[in-house]
C-alpha cells in the first residue's frame, strides 16, 4: 500500500463543527517535491484540512501516510516531528520577541539550563545562505515589514527540518514584486527536496507557480488537475459550481459633475507624523477612481478623513460643493456617501447585533426605522428580509448575529446597506478581499451598477486586478502622495505594480 | 543582513536605553552617601527599614509580573498574600516551627495560585472578577477562623552574613536580615535569569503575547499558564509568611492593609521586570520608612496625613506609568484552542 513517491497522503479526512461538515471524507495526496496548489472558495475547508494536517484539529476520521508510512497527528509537536511544517495566513510570531527568538521558540537550543541564541543565530544564518532567504536574527520582528515576516515564517519551518510546507494564503498579504519573490523562494525550496502545498484562491497564482492542483468546495474535494490541462475559467467554475464571470463587464464611463473634490489634504497619524501629504483629486458622478497602493501608503487614513472618522491637519474637502466637516460621520452619511470600510468586521458591522439591525446601522434613528425616538422592528425586519434576499445573503435568517456569517457573506451585508440608500459617492475600501471568486463578481457589478445609476465612486484596492478592471480612472499611492493619475486603459499591470513600489513614472520611460 | 532593525548593544545604545537609568542611580548613590556622612546612623535606620518594607512588595509583585508575563491577569495578590499570612502563622502556632511556617504560607499561596488558574485558564472566567473572589474569600475566611489569644514561639530574627555584614553601610542594610528578606532578594535575580535567559522564561512570555504562535510550535499553553500562577502564586505565599513570621510575629485582620495592590503598582513601575520592581519596591519601601522617620521628627503634621504619604506614592505612580508601560500582549485574554 505504501507510495515510495508521496510526501504526504491523507484519506477519508472528516471534521465536523456543530452544525456544519467542514471536512467530508477528504482525500488528498502530495507527491514529493511538488508544489500543489489547494484551491477554493471560503469556508471551503481548506484551512481545515490544513490544520487538521497540522495538528491543530483533531479529525472525527480518517488516516495520515508521511512518506508511504502510517503516522499519528493529533497536536502540532506530531507534526513537527513527521516533518510538516506551516505557515499560516496570521502570522504565528511574537510581535517584541526577536527573530531568533521565534525561530526558537519550542524547539530551543540550550547550554546548561540557558538559552543559547548564538548557536541558533549562526543556524539562522546558514539556512538562509543556503535557501536565499535573508533574515537578521537579531531584528524584533514587529519592526518588520510582513514581506520579511512571512520569510521569518518559513525560516522558522526550516529550522524545524520541514520537509513539507503548507503556505497559507502566503500572497493576501504582499505585492506584486514581493508575490514575485516568494515564488522564487518556493521553486528554489522544491529543488531542495521540500514539497509545498500552496493554499488560495487566486487563480492566476495557482496557474502560474503550482504543479499540480486540487479543488475543494464545501467540505469535499471536487477535482484534481495541473495548469497544463485548464484555465481560469475551468478552475473558477470547478471552484463556485458554476459559470463565473471573471472579467468586470461594463461600459466606458460617462462622468459628468464633480462629486467630490478633495484639495491640499494632509492629515496627521497618532504621532503627528504626516501619513497623507497634500493630497488633491476629484472624482465625478458616473465614473469610477481607484486608488491603488500597497497597504500601509496612508490610504486607511486617507478613508477615514474623506468618512468623517479622523480630522484633517489641512485642506479642504467639498462634497457636491458643499464644504464638509471632518469628524461628523452622520452628516456624511446624510449627504448621501455610502462607505464599505476596509476592516469588515471592526468597522463594518457589529458582530454580535443580528443582520437585521446592521442593516439599519446608519438609519435606524430615521422613518421608517423610527418615529419619534422608538424604534419600529417591523419595518427594520421587512427591510432586512428584502435586503437578504436581494443581495443574496446566504443565512437561515436575518435575525442571525453578523459574526456568524462568512466573510462573503458578511460583506455582503454592508454591500446591501451601503448601497440601498440613495447614493451620491461610494467609498469602497478594499471591497473583496479575501472573498471567493463568486462573491467578487456579485460585489463588482453592485458597484459597477452604482457607477452606472450616477454614483461617483472612490475605490481603494491593493490588488492590481480589481482596481485595473473595475476603475476608469487610477491614481497611485505612495507614501502618503498621489504618485501618478492616468486613464485605467493607458497602464499595464506592470507599470502600476512599479508605481504602487515606488519608482516615478519618469524613471520608468527613459 | 545587517540593516537598521538589528539590536547591536554597542555603548551608544547602551547610552541611549540606560542613560537615564544609570544618571539617576548615581544621584540616588551620591544622596544616600551625602546623609550617611551627615547622620550615620539614622540613614542605616531609614535604608534597612526601606528594604524592609519593600520585602512583601517586591514578592507580591514577582507573582504578578510571573502571572502576566503568561498572559493571567491578577489582582488577587492581596488575597494570596493574606491567606498565606494566615496559614503561615497557624502552622506557626501548631508546629512552632518558623521553618515549617514558611513551607504552609508558600504552599497555601500556591493552592491560592491554583485557583486562580483553574478560575482563569480552565473555566476562563473573568480575571478581575477572578482576582476579586480571591481578596473577598481571603477577607472572610481569615476574619472567620482567627481566634484572638493565640500565641507562638516568635518571629525570625537577623541573621547577619559573617564578614558580609560589617562592610559600612551595605552590610547592615542588607546583609544583616531575616531570611525572608534574603530570599526575596535572591528571588528577584532568579526570576530575573528564569523570564529573560531561559527556556522556561522564552516560553512562558510567549504564551502571554501570542498563545496560539506558542501552540503551533508544540506549547502547550494552558499547562505553561498553570504552572506560572501556581509558582507565583507561591511567591505571593512568601510574602504573605513575611507579614506574620519575620515583621509582625502575629496575625491581625486584614494584616496585609493594601500591600497586594501597591505590588501591582510596583510591578508596572517596574515595566514587568524583577530588576525594575525590586527597584520600584525599594522606592516604595523607603517612603514607607520615611514615614515612621517623618512621625518621630516631630514635624506638627497630623499622623494621619504622613500616613497617606505611600498611596499617594502609588496613585501618583499609576497615573504617570500606567499608560506608558507596555504590557503583555494577550495578557487577560483567556486562550481558545479551537
Amino acid at each position: 500500500m505504501s507510495d515510495e513517491t508521496l510526501a504526504l497522503e491523507v484519506r477519508n479526512i472528516t471534521k465536523r463543527f456543530p452544525g456544519v461538515l467542514a471536512n467530508d471524507r477528504v482525500d488528498f495526496k502530495l507527491r514529493k517535491g511538488e508544489i500543489h496548489a489547494l484551491l477554493g472558495e471560503n469556508g471551503a475547508g481548506k484551512s481545515t484540512l490544513m490544520n487538521v494536517i497540522y495538528g491543530l484539529y483533531s479529525p472525527d476520521e480518517g488516516e495520515f501516510f508521511i512518506d508511504g508510512q502510517r503516522a499519528e497527528i493529533k497536536n502540532p509537536h506530531d507534526a513537527i516531528h513527521a516533518g510538516i511544517g506551516m505557515v499560516h495566513q496570521h502570522f504565528m510570531l511574537v510581535p517584541v520577541f526577536s527573530v531568533a527568538e521565534n525561530i526558537i521558540l519550542g524547539a530551543e537550543t540550550v547550554k546548561g539550563i540557558s538559552l543559547d541564541l548564538r548557536t541558533a543565530r549562526r543556524r539562522i544564518r546558514e539556512l538562509s545562505h543556503e535557501y536565499g532567504l535573508d533574515v537578521d536574527p537579531r531584528a524584533i520582528v514587529e519592526d518588520l515589514p510582513v514581506g520579511i515576516q512571512q520569510r521569518v515564517e518559513i525560516v522558522k519551518a526550516l529550522y524545524r527540518n520541514a520537509k513539507i510546507l503548507v503556505l497559507d494564503e502566503p500572497t493576501a498579504v504582499l505585492t506584486p514584486q514581493e508575490v514575485e519573490g516568494l515564488f522564487r523562494v518556493m521553486r528554489q525550496l522544491t529543488e531542495r527536496g521540500v514539497s509545498i502545498i500552496f493554499i488560495t484562491h487566486k487563480l492566476k497564482e495557482v496557474l502560474e507557480i503550482s504543479d499540480s492542483i486540487t479543488v475543494m468546495r464545501r467540505g469535499v474535494v471536487v477535482g484534481s488537475t495541473t495548469p497544463a490541462e485548464t484555465d481560469e475559467q475551468g478552475l473558477a467554475e470547478m471552484m463556485v459550481g458554476r459559470e463565473v464571470l471573471l472579467q468586470v463587464e461594463k461600459e466606458p464611463a460617462q462622468p459628468k459633475d464633480v462629486v467630490l473634490s478633495v484639495e491640499d489634504l494632509t492629515i496627521h497619524d497618532e504621532r503627528g507624523v504626516d501619513v497623507v501629504r497634500n493630497i488633491s483629486f476629484e472624482v465625478r458622478s458616473g465614473e469610477i477612481l481607484g486608488i491603488a497602493g500597497v497597504q500601509g501608503n496612508g490610504q486607511t487614513e486617507l478613508v477615514e478623513a474623506l468618512t468623517g472618522l479622523r480630522g484633517a491637519a489641512s485642506g479642504r474637502v467639498t462634497l457636491n460643493g458643499e464644504a464638509v466637516p471632518f469628524e461628523k460621520p452622520r452628516h456624511l452619511t446624510e449627504a448621501g456617501l455610502s462607505h464599505i470600510p476596509e476592516d469588515r468586521q471592526k468597522h463594518g458591522l457589529v458582530l454580535s447585533y443580528s443582520i437585521a439591525d446592521n442593516l439599519v446601522l446608519n438609519t435606524y434613528y430615521q422613518p421608517p426605522f423610527a418615529h419619534h425616538g422608538r424604534r419600529d422592528f417591523q419595518a427594520v425586519a421587512e427591510n432586512a428580509e428584502k435586503l437578504v434576499e436581494q443581495f443574496d445573503v446566504r443565512t437561515p435568517s436575518p435575525m442571525v448575529p453578523a459574526g456568524n456569517l462568512s466573510g462573503g457573506n458578511q460583506q455582503k451585508v454592508i454591500v446591501a446597506r451601503e448601497l440601498s440608500r440613495p447614493v451620491r459617492l461610494l467609498i469602497a475600501n478594499q471591497p473583496t478581499r479575501g472573498l471567493d471568486v463568486g462573491s467578487i463578481e456579485y460585489i463588482h457589478k453592485q458597484i459597477i451598477k452604482e457607477r452606472d445609476g450616477g454614483a461617483a465612486v472612490l475605490l481603494i484596492s491593493a490588488e492590481l486586478d480589481e482596481v485595473k478592471s473595475l476603475a476608469d480612472r487610477i491614481a497611485v499611492m505612495y507614501h502618503g502622495e498621489l504618485v501618478a493619475v492616468v486613464q485605467a486603459d493607458e497602464i499595464s499591470k506592470s507599470e502600476l505594480g512599479l508605481l504602487m513600489a515606488g519608482s516615478t513614472r519618469e524613471a520608468m520611460t527613459h | 543582513m545587517q540593516n537598521s532593525y538589528s539590536s547591536i548593544p554597542t555603548w551608544k545604545y547602551f547610552w541611549h536605553r540606560y542613560g537615564l537609568l544609570t544618571g539617576f542611580g548615581i544621584f540616588i548613590l551620591a544622596l544616600i552617601l551625602f546623609f550617611y556622612f551627615q547622620d550615620s546612623e539614622k540613614t542605616i535606620a531609614v535604608l534597612a527599614a526601606s528594604v524592609r518594607h519593600s520585602t512583601p512588595l517586591v514578592l507580591g509583585a514577582l507573582c504578578g509580573l510571573m502571572n502576566e508575563r503568561a498572559g493571567v491577569i491578577n489582582i488577587g495578590i492581596e488575597g494570596q498574600m493574606l491567606m498565606a499570612a494566615f496559614m503561615g502563622y497557624m502552622v506557626n502556632v501548631w508546629t512552632g516551627n518558623l521553618y515549617i511556617a514558611i513551607l504552609g504560607g508558600v504552599l497555601t499561596g500556591a493552592v491560592m495560585g491554583l485557583f486562580h488558574a483553574f478560575m482563569s485558564v480552565t473555566l476562563k472566567l473573568d480575571q478581575i472578577i477572578g482576582g476579586t473572589v480571591i481578596n473577598i474569600l481571603a477577607l472572610g475566611l481569615t476574619g472567620y477562623f482567627y481566634q484572638t489569644g493565640l500565641t507562638t514561639e516568635g518571629k525570625f530574627t537577623a541573621i547577619p552574613l559573617g564578614p558580609l555584614a560589617e562592610i559600612p553601610l551595605i552590610g547592615p542594610v542588607l546583609f544583616d536580615n531575616p531570611p525572608i528578606t534574603y530570599a526575596a532578594i535572591v528571588l528577584v535575580f532568579v526570576v530575573q535569569f528564569v523570564l529573560f535567559r531561559t527556556k522556561w522564561g522564552l516560553r512562558t512570555r510567549a504564551v502571554g503575547e501570542h498563545p496560539r504562535a506558542a501552540d503551533t510550535v508544540g506549547i502547550n499553553v494552558y499547562f505553561m499558564r498553570y504552572a506560572n500562577v501556581i509558582l507565583g502564586g507561591a511567591i505571593a505565599g512568601l510574602a504573605g509568611a513575611f507579614l506574620t513570621l519575620e515583621a509582625v510575629g502575629s496575625f491581625e485582620r486584614n494584616m496585609t492593609n493594601g500591600r497586594g495592590f501597591i505590588a501591582l503598582a510596583v510591578m508596572l513601575f517596574g515595566k514587568y521586570t524583577p530588576l525594575g520592581a525590586w527597584g520600584a519596591a525599594l522606592f516604595f519601601g523607603f517612603t514607607t520608612a520615611m514615614q515612621t522617620q517623618l512621625q518621630f521628627a516631630g514635624i506638627n503634621v497630623p499622623h494621619q496625613f504622613i500616613g497617606m504619604i505611600p498611596y499617594l506614592t502609588t496613585i501618583l505612580v499609576l497615573a504617570g506609568f500606567v499608560g506608558r508601560t507596555r504590557v503583555p500582549a494577550a495578557d487577560g485574554v483567556p486562550y481558545e484552542k479551537e
